[in-house]
């Protein structure tokens, strides 16, 4: 069944939907920044257990008895699991230092302690750089294969909806703070792969629509298009969101960040693989013209393995 | 339509070699005990089995082990980690320092699947508990370590020469800065530094008035000299690593001054990290003389590896090993081991001085070394607890007959065969680390929370599996079985794949695997689509089906590339787990290639592609 959208009329509504929230997120960006998580800011964080419900109250005050200042404590999945994160700390010491001050005398440190971690402070603002030069990288090469196996304006547009995606994750961990370490960034840097997936398949389709019928009107055959790859895109984001939920309620607690920043993404790639690479495109007027050049080269293609 | 016979036997081959190495994952691992010498070039051998049996015959009643004995060493599988814990302290307390004992996780990989090499995954730290290091090299105090020692080198030449100098040091900067007395001082000195100390360069010599050098370390020895220091380092934890007591220990360079130590299993990172910052030398003593008086002279044991028995040597240390620059093994004249030794500057000429006017006698090589061990001690209460205490072993590794006044370059006879010489060399060169370490990152995973990441891992695999199965299969009929059982090809694929190359299987990495289950199906969804239209443009269904896995195939090939991109550059960013997400993505991706495009292919031909007038085709 070919659906019958007129997606490309709702287009303006779609791009000041769009605009909205990368305002919106590039504000909170801007203000209240990422929460970044301990593998980003260096510091200490240990993950107790205790055999019954942890008292969180008596636990804080054990440590600043003790002198720990500025100690974040939370349970951790379930009320007997306990983190307790010290951010900028420098010290590799802290962590057992902490878990021999709460052992409770009747537990083994086989079970009391369940993780355990330092990063020093130069780790972590190396991890931090590394980490934003793998997300430019990545953004970079996206664009260079794309204009090489497409056009330019494709490479622009298809990049215009990468950025939009990952800026909008960014915005929505950063609204609702939530912890973005390691995992998080590693799943951005999924979902750029996978926004791309759908993007490449729309606009494969969208310049098939236009070297067939070179006359058309643009938006319609653009609407085309997004009708014909409907189908797919949607499928495809519902099997991955399927896997996907499932990681994200029986993965466990140390990648749920992980597959939430995933679920955004994927949604939020489907979404943009039909508004804003399609608006992108749109804006920069493409034409029949623009990819009547490179057929040669496609036959090629087809004959690979 | 057809499918040519090559193809088939393509994937057939694939898929039963994917089948046999992805087997040894399905097939639990027992908790185990291993026992091997301390000496790595030792085997174990009958006397080391014997001392396990009989330290095992106390509690055999209740147990329900078996010994298994390696070229490395002797494995004691045992049916829980309680009776795991039980025997690991029992033979550690019955067996005594010569042996290592440590904690395993035996596979059960069936005898005919080792010998076609097929070993499960490994698992990852975040997966079965165990502590991650990373530790900093101070490369800093390397290099000013490595000056000094040079500087004495320099300033002995002068003095030997008659070259007098006010004052020679190194400076804030790094450079040695020599000032010479006058003119002919600064010449004949230069000519010497520019003639035997090429790693340096020479600042500001054109100078007509100056009595001053300045020496810089060139790039290249530069780098040389931190490398060196980084791979002592590396040395030296190793062998400390093989000391705690762990199977499986990753020791390895990460970047350009940091050291990644792996330690899976070990809990208690206190003692870990106590034992692999600790500090051991080398000390130079003469032999002791019969007239010797007992207050000058002190009584030591051989190491085991050198013959067992005692020797007297003086009080006085002629030197100590952080003036061994460098220790080799290798062969002498006829073909005996040896291990050639080269002293810094400063050494060289403290041994030349101490051995001129003594030869004849014996030169005794001491290894000191600090240790800590866990003593199992009853308490008040009746309880075994372990105890821990740190001590010093001075044994002697090698004793010599002084032919010559040694210079700073001298080796070392005797000292038995291949294996232990170079064994030697490695802890005289490993006996102190050539920089100080810090710990730059830690994390430690309990093994309860590993295990419950398995089990997490595991059930979201299965569930999504599921569900994205009973999809497809609902949604595309005849042509989501095929979709299906390519899902599940590819997974059997990318876990062989994995199995074989020996990568490690990390939390994340179960991610990748999950996320490539729904990914995967893409391909066929991209394909089926293109089906379903061509068929409603009116084609054939035969002809509908060629031309719909020919229009995807572009879409599919540029789609899974750039994913292709994305985890070699995640691949190159990340630490362990993160590197296991990369690793599994990469190859889930070209397995999913695979199974998706051929072996869905394969399948639809081999139910469809005999009939004739085939006039309808089940595909939702």
């Amino acid at each position: 069944m070919t659906t019958k959208i007129n997606f490309m009329y709702y287009r303006k509504i779609a791009l000041g939907l769009s605009l909205l929230l990368m305002i919106l997120s590039l504000v909170s960006l801007v203000f209240k920044q990422l929460n970044l998580g301990l593998d980003f800011t260096g510091g200490t964080l240990v993950e107790l257990h205790y055999s019954e419900p942890a008292d969180i109250e008596s636990i804080r005050r054990t440590l600043s008895q003790s002198g720990y200042e500025g100690v974040e404590v939370s349970t951790f999945g379930s009320n007997q699991e306990v983190l307790i994160k010290l951010a900028g700390l420098s010290s590799d010491k802290i962590g057992s230092e902490i878990t021999s001050l709460l052992k409770p005398l009747n537990s083994s440190d086989q079970e009391f302690l369940r993780r355990n971690e330092f990063v020093g402070p130069q780790v972590g603002s190396e991890l931090r750089d590394d980490g934003g030069l793998a997300m430019l990288l990545a953004l970079a090469m996206m664009m260079i294969y794309i204009a090489f196996r497409f056009q330019s304006k494709f490479a622009i547009a298809a990049v215009s909806a990468l950025i939009h995606d990952v800026l909008i994750v960014f915005g929505i961990f950063s609204i609702f703070s939530i912890d973005f370490d390691l995992t998080v960034l590693a799943a951005v840097l999924a979902v750029i792969g996978y926004s791309l997936n759908d993007s490449i398949v729309v606009s494969d389709r969208i310049r098939e629509n236009f070297r067939k019928k070179r006359e058309n009107d643009p938006e319609d055959l653009i609407d085309e298009s997004l009708n014909q790859t409907l189908a797919r895109t949607l499928i495809t984001s519902l099997t991955t969101l399927l896997v996907l939920f499932s990681l994200y309620f029986l993965g466990g607690e140390l990648i749920r960040n992980f597959s939430f920043a995933l679920i955004l993404g994927v949604i939020i790639g489907t979404y943009s693989s039909i508004y804003i690479l399609t608006n992108a495109l749109l804006i920069m007027s493409l034409k029949g013209d623009d990819l009547f050049v490179e057929d040669s080269q496609d036959e090629e293609f087809h004959d690979l393995p | 339509m057809q499918f040519s016979i090559w193809k088939y036997l393509l994937l057939l081959v694939l898929l039963t070699t994917g089948i046999l190495y992805a087997l040894p994952n399905i097939y639990p691992s027992d908790p185990a005990v291993q026992v091997s010498y301390i000496s790595s070039s030792q085997s174990p051998d009958d006397i080391l089995v014997k001392r396990v049996r009989s330290s095992l015959s106390k509690i055999s009643d209740k147990l329900s082990e078996s010994i298994e004995v390696r070229d490395k060493f002797i494995l004691v599988r045992v049916a829980s980690s309680e009776e795991q814990l039980e025997v690991r302290s029992l033979l550690f307390s019955d067996l005594g320092d010569d042996s290592i004992v440590a904690l395993n996780l035996a596979p059960t990989t069936p005898d005919w699947l080792v010998k076609l090499n097929a070993n499960p995954m490994k698992l990852g730290l975040d997966l079965r508990g165990g502590v991650h290091f990373l530790m900093e090299v101070d490369t800093e105090t390397a290099l000013i370590n490595r000056q000094n020692g040079i500087l004495q080198d320099i300033k002995r030449v002068l003095k030997g020469k008659k070259i007098r100098y006010q004052s020679a040091y190194v400076d804030q900067n790094q450079s040695i800065i020599i000032n010479l007395k006058n003119k002919d001082n600064f010449l004949s000195a230069l000519e010497i530094i520019e003639k035997d100390y090429l790693q340096f360069k020479l600042i500001d010599t054109e100078e007509t008035d100056a009595l001053s050098l300045t020496l810089v370390l060139s790039e290249v020895a530069l780098e040389e000299i931190i490398s060196e220091a980084i791979s002592q380092n590396l040395t030296t934890l190793r062998n400390r690593v093989n000391e705690l007591g762990v199977s499986e220990p990753v020791v390895q360079k990460q970047g350009k001054n940091r050291i990644v130590v792996q330690l899976p299993g070990i809990q208690d990172t206190v003692e870990a990290k106590k034992i692999l910052g600790k500090t051991a030398t080398l000390e130079f003593r003469l032999e002791a003389n019969y007239d010797t008086p007992r207050s000058r002279k002190t009584t030591f044991s051989f190491k085991e590896s050198s013959g067992g028995g005692t020797a007297d040597l003086e009080n006085q240390i002629i030197l100590s090993g952080n003036q061994v620059a460098s220790a080799q093994s290798g062969f002498d004249e006829n073909g005996f081991p040896q291990v050639n030794i080269s002293l810094d500057g400063q050494g060289g000429a403290r041994m030349h001085r101490a051995t001129r006017n003594e030869i004849g006698r014996r030169l005794g090589v001491l290894f000191v070394e600090q240790k800590t061990r866990t003593k199992y001690v009853e308490d008040n209460s009746g309880e075994i607890i372990p105890v821990q205490e740190s001590y010093e072993i001075k044994e002697i590794i090698s004793l010599a007959t002084i032919r010559a006044a040694l210079p700073s370059n001298f080796r070392i006879t005797g000292v038995g065969n291949t294996g232990e010489a170079s064994e030697l060399a490695l802890l005289l060169r490993a006996g102190a680390l050539a920089a100080p370490m810090r710990f730059v990152e830690e994390r430690t995973v309990g093994p309860s929370l590993g295990a419950e990441n398995i089990k997490a891992g595991v059930m979201s695999m299965q569930l999504g599996l599921m569900m994205v199965l009973l999809f497809i299969l609902f949604y595309y009929r005849v042509f989501g079985i095929a979709a299906s059982l390519a899902l599940i090809a590819n997974i059997i694929l990318l876990v062989a794949a994995m199995s074989i190359i020996g990568a490690t299987l990390t939390l994340p990495g179960i991610a990748g695997i999950v996320l490539t289950v729904g990914m995967a199906v893409d391909a066929n969804v991209l394909i089926f689509s293109r089906i379903r239209e061509e068929l409603k443009l009116g084609k054939e269904p035969f002809d509908a089906i060629v031309a719909g896995y020919d229009r995807a195939f572009v879409t599919i090939w540029d789609a899974n590339v750039t994913t292709l991109l994305v985890a070699i550059i995640l691949h190159s960013l990340g630490t362990g787990p993160i590197k296991g997400f990369a690793i599994t993505l990469s190859i889930g991706i070209v397995t999913s290639m695979i199974t998706s495009i051929l072996g869905t292919r394969a399948f639809i031909t081999l139910v469809y592609g005999k009939r004739i007038n085939l006039n309808r085709i089940s595909i939702g």
